[in-house]
C-alpha cells in the first residue's frame, strides 16, 4: 500500500506545483492548498502506516509495540491547522487585491499601492 | 602611548560637549593638545637618539595572534614630531580660517580623530593595527574633503578619493596577510628578523605588488594620483594636513617602515624608482600649465611624493638619506605654501591665478613668507630644500642603477620646480592688482602665523642643519638597520652636484623669464597639453564606475526579474536536483515495500482521489476546481482515519469544511478562470511539476525506512496515562507534554483571522 500512498503523494505535490505556477491567482491559493496536503501526507508516512491500531493507552499497560506512533500525528495536526490558517489568510488577500485591482493576473500586480 | 591615542578618542569627542559660547576655544584646545604632544615626543628624542626604542605591547585577541604594539624609534619619531607640530600650526590657522563656517565642530571632530589615527599609524608596530589606522585615515579624509557636502563636485571628488585609497587598502590588507602567512605573525620585530626568509618566499612578489599597490595609492603615485587633486576641493587646513604633510606620506611612511623586510631586491629597487621618477616628472611638468593655485601645489605635492618614493627605492644609502631630509623639506614649505594659498584666497576671493597680482602691497609680510617656502622648493640657498635638493643629486649620482637617466629626469623635474616657484612669487605678488580683487580685509593677518613659523623652519633648518641630523639619523639607522653615521652641510663645495644645482636654476629661471614676458607661451602650452594628455583620469575613473553599475544592475535584473513563477521554478527544480542527489548518494534507487492492492476500498480510495487531483488542475470552471479540491481533502482524512490517525481525520474534515465554505463565499464575488497561459507555458509546467512529483513519490518510499528517534515516542506513550491522565496520546501531546507549541499555534491562527477581518472591513482609503 505504501507505493500507493507515495504515489498519491506525488501527485499531490505534482498539482500542487503546476497550480502555483499558473498566473491565476485563485488557482496559486488551491496550489498551496495541495502542496500542504501533500506535505501532511509525507510526514504522516514517514512514521510507517498500522491500519486500526490508535494511540490510545488505557490503564492497563497495553502492547505499545504494535500502536501507530503518535509523535507525527501530533505534528501533522499543528500542520492541518496552521495550512488552513494560511489559506484563508491568502484567501482574503485575493478577495481584497481582486476588489482593489479586478484583475485575477498576478502579472498585473506590480505596484504596491492600490 | 596609548592613552595618547585614548585622549585623542576623547578630546574629540569631548568637542562636542563645549557649549556654543566657548566654541573659539576648540581649536585652540586641540592645538594646545599637540603642542603637548610634541613636547612629550621631544623628552624621548635623547633617548631614540641614542638607538633606544619605547615599546609598549598589550594583548588584544591572543587567540587570533592579535596585539596591540607600539613602538617608537627613530622612523615614527620623525613622523610623530612632524604631525602634531604641523597638527599645532593647522589648528592655530584653522581657527582663523573656520570662523566664517558653519559645523566647524564636525570638521574638528574629523581633524582631531584623523591626527589621532595618523599618530597611530605611524607608532603601530602590528601590521594588522597599522592596518586598520590606514583604513581610518582615509575614511577621515573622505569625511574631510566633502565637508562642503552641499557641493557636487566635492561629494565626488570625496568619493573618488575613497574608492581609489580603499582599493590600495584592501591590497595593502591582502599583502599583509601574504607576509603574515609567511612568518606567521604580524608583528614588525618577528617580520624584522624574518626578513631573509620573507624575500625568499615565493609569496614575495605577489606581496610586495600588493603593498605597491597600497602605498602608490595612498601616497598618489601615477597612475593614481588625480584622486589628490579632486582632495583640493578640501578646506584649505585640511588640503594642507592631510594632503600634503601627512596622510600621503603615510605610504612613504610605510614604505621606509618596509624598507628592511622587503627593499633591497632588483623588483623593489626597479618598480618602486620607476614609478617615483614618472610621478615626480608628470607632477612637476603638469604643475607648469595649471591656473588654480591650489592645484598648482597640488601637483607639486605629487611631484615632491614621487621624489620621496623614488629615493627610497633607489636603495642607497645616499638615497634614504636625501629622502628623510627632504620629508623635513617638503613638509616645512608645502604646508606653508598651503595655508599662504588658503590666506589669499580669502584675501581675494579667488583661486585663479590670471586674476591674481600685486599682494607685495597689501601683504609684504605674506610675500617674505612665500618667498622663503618658494625658494625652499625650488631648492635655492641658504633654504633647507638646497641642502634636500643637493642630497637628491649627490644621490642619483650615486645610483648604481639607471643613474644618468634619473639624473636627467630629476634635473627636468626641477628645472620645472624652479619656474613654478618663480611664477608663483611673481604671478601673485608682484605685478598689478587686477581690478576685481577684493580690498584687503586685515582680519585674516592671523592666518600668516602658522606659514610664517613653517617658512621660518625652512630658513633657520637650511642655515643650522645640524638641528636635522638628530633627528634624520635614527630614522636611517632604522630604515638602513645598521649604524650611521650623517652630516648636513649647506655649502658642499665646488663640486659637480653644485653645478648641476646652479645649471637647473638658470634653466629654471630662464624659462620663468621667457613664459612671464610671453604669456601667450603658456596658453599654448596648455593646450598643447590638453592634446596629448587628453585622457582625463577623473573621466575615465568616473565612466568606467558608470559602466560597472549598469552592468551589475543588468546582472540583477537577469535573477531579479520580478515574476513569482520564474522564482519559483528556480526554486523547485533545484530543490529537484538536491534531492536526486541526496538520494543517490545516501540511498539507492531500489524500492523495499512491495506492490499490492490490498485492502481494495484503500486502492478505490487513493484512485478517487488521484482522480479528484486531475480533474482540480484540468477543470476550466471553478466550482468544479474547488468541488474536487475538496474531495481530495475529505479523501485523505479518510485515509487517516483508515491508518489509525483518529484526531487527524476529525480535524481535516473540519478544516476542509470550512475551506469550501470560504471558498464558495469567496468565490460568489471573484471572476471566471481566465485563460491566461498559452500550451507551451502549460507544457513546461506540467513537465516540471510531474518531476518534482515523481521525485516526491521516492523521497516518500524512502521516507518510510526513516527511523525517528523512538525514545521521544516512546515516552509520550509510557506516561500519558501516568503522567498527564489523558488515554489518546496525540491529544495528550498537543494540549499537555507541547501545550506552549499549541499556544503558539493558537495564536498565528488568531493573528491570520484578525487579519482576515481586518482585509475585509477595511473602508476604502480615499483617493
Amino acid at each position: 500500500m505504501e507505493i500507493l500512498l507515495s504515489a498519491l503523494t506525488g501527485l499531490l505535490y505534482a498539482g500542487g506545483v503546476y497550480l502555483i505556477l499558473r498566473r491565476s491567482i485563485l488557482k496559486f491559493i488551491i496550489g498551496i492548498i495541495f502542496m500542504s496536503n501533500a506535505t501532511n501526507l509525507l510526514v504522516f508516512l514517514s512514521a510507517g502506516i498500522v491500519p486500526g491500531q490508535p494511540a490510545f493507552v488505557g490503564d492497563a499497560p497495553s502492547d505499545t509495540e504494535l500502536m501507530a506512533d503518535p509523535l507525527p500525528q501530533a505534528l501533522v495536526l499543528t500542520a492541518i491547522v496552521i495550512g488552513f490558517g494560511i489559506a484563508v489568510f491568502t484567501l482574503a488577500l485575493k478577495y481584497k487585491f481582486f476588489k482593489a485591482t479586478s484583475t485575477d493576473d498576478l502579472d498585473q500586480l506590480t505596484n504596491t499601492d492600490a | 602611548m596609548l592613552i595618547i591615542l585614548i585622549l585623542y578618542l576623547v578630546l574629540a569627542f569631548a568637542l562636542f560637549l563645549i557649549p556654543a559660547k566657548l566654541s573659539k576655544f576648540k581649536p585652540l584646545l586641540i592645538a594646545f593638545f599637540h603642542l603637548c604632544l610634541f613636547g612629550f615626543f621631544m623628552t624621548h628624542l635623547p633617548d631614540v637618539a641614542a638607538g633606544k626604542s619605547i615599546d609598549i605591547h598589550q594583548q588584544w585577541i591572543p587567540q587570533l595572534g592579535l596585539n596591540f604594539e607600539l613602538r617608537l624609534d627613530g622612523l615614527s619619531m620623525v613622523f610623530a614630531l612632524l604631525i602634531t607640530f604641523i597638527g599645532f600650526l593647522i589648528f592655530i590657522y584653522a581657527l582663523t580660517y573656520m570662523k566664517s563656517y558653519t559645523g566647524t565642530t564636525k570638521f574638528y571632530f574629523y581633524l582631531t580623530l584623523f591626527s589621532g589615527a595618523m599618530l597611530g599609524l605611524v607608532l603601530s608596530a602590528d601590521f594588522i593595527q597599522l592596518f586598520m589606522f590606514w583604513e581610518l585615515t582615509s575614511v577621515l579624509s573622505f569625511l574631510l574633503i566633502s565637508y562642503f557636502n552641499e557641493n557636487e563636485q566635492a561629494r565626488k571628488a570625496a568619493f573618488q578619493s575613497l574608492f581609489v585609497t580603499g582599493f590600495g587598502g584592501l591590497c595593502l590588507f591582502a599583502a599583509i596577510i601574504l607576509i603574515g602567512s609567511i612568518v606567521d605573525s604580524y608583528s614588525l620585530s618577528e617580520w624584522l628578523e624574518n626578513a631573509h626568509l620573507i624575500k625568499e618566499d615565493r609569496r614575495y612578489l605577489p606581496a610586495l605588488v600588493l603593498v605597491l599597490i597600497g602605498i602608490f595609492t595612498k601616497s598618489a603615485q601615477f597612475p593614481f594620483h588625480f584622486w589628490l587633486l579632486g582632495a583640493m576641493q578640501a578646506p584649505t587646513p585640511v588640503s594642507a594636513f592631510l594632503h600634503s604633510a601627512t596622510m600621503v606620506k603615510a605610504g612613504v611612511f610605510l614604505l621606509a617602515r618596509l624598507y628592511p623586510i622587503l627593499g633591497g631586491t632588483p623588483e623593489w629597487t626597479q618598480v618602486v624608482s620607476l614609478f617615483g621618477a614618472l610621478t615626480m616628472l608628470t607632477g612637476s611638468y603638469l604643475a607648469i600649465t595649471q591656473i588654480d593655485i591650489k592645484l598648482i601645489l597640488a601637483y607639486t605635492t605629487i611631484s615632491a611624493l614621487g621624489v620621496l618614493v623614488l629615493l627610497l627605492g633607489m636603495d642607497t644609502q645616499q638615497s634614504v638619506k636625501a629622502a628623510m631630509v627632504f620629508l623635513f623639506v617638503h613638509a616645512f614649505y608645502k604646508s606653508a605654501l598651503f595655508m599662504l594659498a588658503g590666506y589669499i584666497t580669502k584675501e581675494t576671493g579667488t583661486r585663479s591665478i590670471d586674476k591674481i597680482g600685486g599682494l607685495i602691497k597689501t601683504s609684504p609680510i605674506g610675500f617674505v613668507i612665500a618667498m622663503i617656502a618658494l625658494f625652499s622648493m625650488a631648492g635655492l640657498p641658504p633654504m633647507l630644500g638646497f641642502i634636500g635638493k643637493e642630497l637628491i643629486y649627490e644621490a642619483k649620482f650615486d645610483s648604481p642603477w639607471m643613474s644618468t637617466a634619473l639624473l636627467i629626469i630629476g634635473v627636468t623635474s626641477n628645472i620645472f620646480m624652479v619656474t613654478i616657484a618663480f611664477l608663483f612669487l611673481f604671478e601673485v605678488f608682484l605685478g598689478q592688482a587686477n581690478e576685481g580683487q577684493k580690498k584687503s580685509d586685515s582680519s585674516y593677518k592671523f592666518l600668516l602665523f602658522s606659514p610664517g613659523i613653517l617658512a621660518l623652519l625652512s630658513l633657520g633648518f637650511g642655515l643650522f642643519p645640524d638641528w636635522l641630523t638628530q633627528l634624520v639619523g635614527p630614522a636611517l639607522n632604522i630604515i638602513r638597520m645598521d649604524d650611521v653615521q650623517i652630516k648636513l652641510k649647506l655649502w658642499h663645495g665646488l663640486n659637480q652636484v653644485f653645478f648641476l644645482s646652479l645649471f637647473t636654476v638658470m634653466v629654471g629661471v630662464l624659462l620663468f623669464i621667457h613664459i612671464y614676458k610671453h604669456k601667450q607661451v603658456i596658453r599654448v602650452w596648455q593646450r598643447v597639453n590638453n592634446r596629448i594628455f587628453s585622457i582625463n583620469f577623473t573621466k575615465v575613473f568616473s565612466s568606467g564606475l558608470d559602466k560597472f553599475i549598469a552592468f551589475s544592475s543588468k546582472n540583477t535584473q537577469l535573477i531579479q526579474h520580478g515574476y513569482s513563477r520564474f522564482y519559483i521554478i528556480t526554486i523547485i527544480v533545484f530543490t529537484s536536483i538536491l534531492l536526486i542527489f541526496q538520494l543517490y548518494i545516501t540511498r539507492g534507487w531500489e524500492i523495499e515495500s512491495t506492490f499490492t492492492l490490498q485492502p481494495f476500498y484503500i486502492s478505490g480510495l487513493v484512485l478517487i482521489i488521484m482522480l479528484s487531483v486531475l480533474m482540480s488542475v484540468l477543470s476550466t470552471h471553478r466550482l468544479f476546481t474547488i468541488i474536487a479540491m475538496a474531495v481530495t481533502g475529505y479523501g485523505i482524512s479518510l485515509i487517516y482515519l483508515y491508518y489509525s490517525a483518529v484526531d487527524l481525520a476529525i480535524t481535516q474534515i473540519i478544516i476542509e469544511t470550512l475551506m469550501v465554505v470560504m471558498f464558495v463565499l469567496v468565490l460568489r464575488r471573484l471572476p471566471k478562470f481566465a485563460k491566461l497561459s498559452n500550451r507551451r507555458t502549460k507544457m513546461r509546467d506540467a513537465f516540471i511539476a510531474l518531476g518534482f512529483g515523481l521525485i516526491m513519490t521516492f523521497l516518500a518510499l524512502k521516507a518510510i525506512n526513516v527511523d525517528f528517534n523512538p525514545s521521544i515516542s516512546d515516552y509520550f506513550v509510557d506516561n500519558s496515562a501516568l503522567k498527564a491522565y489523558g488515554k489518546n496520546v496525540v491529544n495528550v501531546i498537543l494540549v499537555d507534554f507541547r501545550a506552549l507549541d499549541t499556544l503558539g499555534e493558537i495564536t498565528v491562527l488568531t493573528i491570520a483571522a484578525l487579519g482576515v477581518y481586518t482585509l475585509l472591513n477595511v473602508k476604502k482609503t480615499k483617493k
